[in-house]
């Protein structure tokens, strides 16, 4: 166990507990202090995805670029999703496509296929090796770079900085 | 700012969120298969939630706490669900729409069939 | 005029939970049924957010919080159930 994926584990865990307390009372500090030492010292096997975090300011910068067009594409996406929804000759045209990525770490991957999954009209359904399996509900293009370019590489460029 | 106005606010991006929700469900009924159901119903209703709870923040701002717990939790596990599921239901053979033009994973599982021998041989070594 | 808008959101909110409680009834299939109750569940975090407001107890938020864990551990569990059948 790493010391500073044991050092995420608790800043995570300290801060969930002070936005949930919403205080800074003497005996909540304690007991939260104190259960945000033994949980990772209990759970933190798996902690290993927190070792490629980065904590420059570069990273910091591309985080937030990445979260203004992550925020875009929900927004965009979730009205393109509900339009369709709503006409009456439901205007859908799907398929499973594969993409390919070039990230290599298990969090920056964990990530783009999150906001993959989270974009409405784009799920990941399956990671193997190198490439990913999307369904599509508006398949514009069955081909492999045709797809990636569409849809990996918008959020792909941000990651690449922030996990390497 | 008066604080008419900013309940005002809040109250208007609390309804647009709330329509958000009612047409995931519409998305939900109308879609033909179980891919399409995923893609509009718990999908659109994880910005709906969000903007709900961001309208209803403008009435009671000292609550900030629990509103951002409320907005991550939703945006961290709601990928994960439905991903799952997603999952779940091509692992189980749940059929896909005949509208469906194209099917790679398929197509990958033909050439390459180690993957469900893969999840075979890990299934018998847990038991 | 803040809790006017609120009401009419809560009552197109129930009416999203009963619209999923229809595909939960009709749904083909058992992946169908669970995506019903995935919807229903994160629907009502938002309307409990709602009546949270309305009824002035910040409480309610916990609730919330507590039915979000239970839904996504539910369908994590069924997942699961449905893939490797243990």
């Amino acid at each position: 166990m790493k010391l500073k994926n044991f050092v995420i584990m608790f800043i995570t865990l300290m801060g969930v507990w002070l936005l949930l307390n919403n205080s800074l009372a003497v005996p909540i500090l304690l007991s939260g202090l104190i259960l945000s030492i033994i949980i990772p010292f209990l759970f933190c096997k798996h902690c290993e995805v927190f070792t490629y975090l980065k904590f420059t300011p570069k990273s910091m910068w591309y985080t937030l670029l990445f979260l203004l067009t992550f925020l875009k594409e929900l927004l965009l996406s979730n009205l393109d999703v509900a339009r369709r929804v709503v006409t009456p000759s439901l205007p859908i045209n799907p398929g499973i496509i594969e993409v390919k990525t070039r990230l290599k770490t298990k969090i920056a991957r964990i990530v783009l296929a999150d906001s993959i999954t989270l974009t409405p009209g784009t799920f990941t359904i399956e990671i193997i090796e190198d490439s990913l399996f999307i369904h599509w509900i508006d398949v514009k293009s069955t081909d492999v770079q045709e797809g990636t370019k569409l849809i990996v590489e918008k959020f792909e460029k941000y990651l690449e900085v922030m996990y390497g | 700012m008066d604080k008419e106005i900013v309940e005002l606010i809040g109250g208007i991006i609390a309804l647009i969120g709330s329509i958000f929700l009612l047409l995931g469900s519409i998305g939900l009924l109308r879609m033909p298969d179980s891919y399409n159901r995923i893609q509009a119903g718990t999908k659109a209703s994880t910005l709906g939630t969000m903007l709900s709870v961001v309208g209803t923040w403008f009435f009671a701002p000292e609550w900030f706490g629990k509103f951002i717990i409320l907005i991550l939790f939703v945006l961290i596990t709601n990928p994960v669900s439905s991903h799952v599921l997603a999952r779940a239901a091509y692992h189980i053979k749940i059929p896909l729409t005949p509208k469906t033009i194209v099917d790679k994973l398929k197509e990958r599982q033909l050439i390459d069939p180690e993957r469900s021998a893969y999840r075979k041989k890990v299934k018998t070594q847990n038991k | 005029m803040g809790s006017l808008l609120l009401q009419v959101a809560i009552g197109i909110a129930l009416l999203a939970m009963l619209l999923s409680m229809v595909r939960f009834v009709l749904g083909p299939n058992k992946v169908d049924r669970v995506i019903a109750i995935d919807t229903m569940t994160v629907s009502s975090i938002g309307l409990i957010a709602f009546i949270a407001i309305l009824s002035d107890s910040i409480i309610y938020l916990d609730v919330a919080l507590v039915y979000g864990i239970l839904g996504f551990l539910g369908v994590i569990i069924v997942a699961r159930y449905f893939e490797k059948g243990f």
